[in-house]
C-alpha cells in the first residue's frame, strides 16, 4: 500500500457493474438484467465485428451472456474489472467462433482478409455517440498507420498475428511487435491500469 | 523457433486473442513463470477490452427476452469451477439468503481471515462461525446485512485489496482488505471518515493481519469517503502522514 488510491473518481460506463456481477454470483436475476442492460449493446457490437453474420454474432452474444450468469461466482474483482472480464470473454468467444468457422471453410487466404479490412468507423457504425468512443478514437489516432491497422484487425476482424502479418505483408516478427507496441500506446493513452 | 525473446513480444497478441494453438500454449507457460509478462498482459487486455466497450449496437428486444428466460434455468458453477447442485427451491431460499449469507462469510472473514465473500456456499460454517463470534464481528455483520448496504472494492497498492460497506440506514460503515502489508515496528494503520476534506478517526486496524473486517468507530454522519494512514502506535488525533489509500462511499 504506498500509493492513494481514489476510487471514488474512477472513470466508469457503469460505475456499479462490479458490484452486480458480485449479486449475479450470489444468484440474483435483477442484477444479471442490470447487467445485461449495460453490456449487452457491447457484447453485440463485439460479435458482429468480427464475425459480421447478424445472426451468428447474436448468438456469440448470447451464448457469452449467458456464460456471464453461469460462471460469475468465478469472476474475481481483484483480477479485473467486471466490464474487462465480460468484454474480454465475449472477443474470445466470438474469435473462437470465426476460426471454427474458417478453419472449415479453409478460407484464410490473402484475398479474403484484405476484404474484411476494418475501420473503425465502420466498426462502429450505429454506434451512439459517447465518452468512451471518442477517448478510443482520439487515442487510436495516436498510433503510427502500420500499429492501428494491426491492432484493429486482429481485435475488431479476430484475425491472427500471423493472418495479419499476411494482409498487411509484414514479416511475422513486426506483426508481433506492432500489436504490442500498438497496444502499449492506446494502454498509455487512455491510462489504463490492470 | 520461438526463443523466451519472442515470448516476451508476445503479450499484445496474446491480449487481442491473435495467437493460435502452440504458441497460446507456450506462451501461457512461459507468462506463468514471468510476473511482468503476466502484469503486461493483463494491463493490454484491459486496453482490448477498451476497444469493445467503445463499441455499441443496439441489441434487439427478443435477444434480451431469450437471454433472461435462459439464465432463470441455467445452473451457476461454483467458485471453484463445479456447477452447483440447486433445485429451484434452493435457488429460491438461496436468494432469499443471500445477503444474510455475504454477511456472515464476510464476518467469517473477520475472525478467521481469507475467507472470500464469493465463498457463499459455505454458508452453514459460516453461520455457525458468525453465530459464535464476539460483539464486533455481530456489529459488522449487521452493517454488511442491512438491507441498504452499499458496497465499493478497489485494488490498493501494493497488491491489497479493499472494500467499503456503507449503510447509510444504520449509519455505519466496514472495511475489509486482504492482501495489506503489515506497518512498519512501532506504527499502526489508522482510519478515518473524510468529512469532505476533513479527516476524522474512525479506529485502528489489527496490525497483526493482512486480511480483516473492521468496523469504523462512530457514525458515518455524511461522510463521503474513508482514508487509511500509517500513524505511530496508538494512532493520532489528526493523520500526520499522506493516506496509503482513500476510497468514496459509495452513493
Amino acid at each position: 500500500m504506498k500509493e492513494a488510491v481514489h476510487i471514488g473518481g474512477r472513470p466508469s460506463p457503469e460505475p456499479d457493474l462490479d458490484e452486480l456481477v458480485g449479486r449475479v454470483a450470489l444468484g440474483d436475476e435483477d442484477a444479471f438484467a442490470s447487467v445485461y442492460d449495460a453490456v449487452a449493446g457491447s457484447v453485440l457490437a463485439v460479435a458482429r465485428a468480427v464475425l459480421r453474420d447478424p445472426a451468428q454474432s447474436e448468438e456469440v452474444a448470447q451464448e457469452v451472456l449467458v456464460e456471464v450468469w453461469r460462471t460469475a461466482p468465478r469472476y474475481r474483482p481483484e483480477r479485473g474489472t467486471a466490464v474487462n472480464w465480460i468484454l474480454t470473454l465475449a472477443h474470445r468467444r466470438a474469435v473462437d467462433r470465426v476460426r471454427s468457422v474458417e478453419a472449415a471453410a479453409a478460407r484464410d487466404h490473402r484475398a479474403a482478409l484484405l476484404a474484411r479490412t476494418p475501420e473503425f468507423d465502420e466498426v462502429s457504425e450505429q454506434v451512439e455517440a459517447r465518452l468512451e468512443r471518442e477517448q478510443v478514437r482520439r487515442c487510436l489516432r495516436t498510433l503510427t498507420e502500420i500499429q492501428r491497422q494491426a491492432v484493429t484487425l486482429a481485435y475488431y476482424r479476430g484475425l491472427t498475428y500471423s493472418q495479419v502479418a499476411e494482409a498487411l505483408t509484414l514479416p511475422l516478427g513486426t506483426a508481433k511487435t506492432r500489436l504490442r507496441d500498438g497496444l502499449i500506446r492506446l494502454r498509455d493513452c487512455l491510462g489504463v491500469t490492470a | 523457433m520461438t526463443t523466451t525473446a519472442d515470448l516476451h513480444r508476445l503479450t499484445g497478441a496474446y491480449a487481442l486473442h491473435a495467437l493460435s494453438g502452440d504458441e497460446l500454449v507456450a506462451f501461457e507457460r512461459h507468462m506463468a513463470g514471468c510476473e511482468p509478462c503476466a502484469q503486461e498482459a493483463a494491463e493490454l487486455s484491459a486496453t482490448a477490452a477498451r476497444l469493445g466497450l467503445a463499441v455499441t449496437v443496439p441489441p434487439p428486444d427478443a435477444m434480451r427476452a431469450r437471454v433472461l428466460h435462459r439464465v432463470s434455468s441455467v445452473r451457476q458453477e461454483t467458485p471453484d469451477g463445479l456447477t452447483a447442485v440447486r433445485t429451484a427451491r434452493a435457488a429460491v431460499r438461496a436468494r432469499l439468503l443471500s445477503r444474510w449469507t455475504l454477511a456472515a462469510c464476510l464476518a467469517a472473514a473477520a475472525t478467521l481471515g481469507g475467507t472470500t465473500v464469493w465463498q457463499h456456499q459455505r454458508a452453514e460454517d459460516a453461520l455457525r462461525q458468525a453465530r459464535s463470534a464476539q460483539s464486533g464481528t455481530e456489529a459488522i455483520a449487521a452493517v454488511l446485512a442491512s438491507p441498504d448496504a452499499r458496497t465499493r472494492t478497489a485494488a490498493l497498492g501494493g497488491g491489497a485489496t479493499g472494500t467499503v460497506v456503507v449503510s447509510r440506514e444504520q449509519d455505519k460503515a466496514v472495511f475489509l482488505v486482504s492482501g495489506m502489508a503489515r506497518p512498519a515496528a512501532g506504527k499502526v494503520y489508522q482510519l478515518w471518515f473524510d468529512d469532505r476534506g476533513t479527516m476524522r478517526s474512525a479506529g485502528l486496524m489489527d496490525s497483526g493481519r493482512t486480511e480483516q473486517a473492521v468496523l469504523l468507530r462512530g457514525a458515518v454522519d455524511g461522510a463521503s469517503g474513508m482514508g487509511v494512514t500509517v500513524e505511530p502506535a496508538g494512532g493520532s488525533r489528526e493523520p500526520t502522514s499522506p493516506p496509503v489509500a482513500v476510497l468514496g462511499f459509495p452513493a
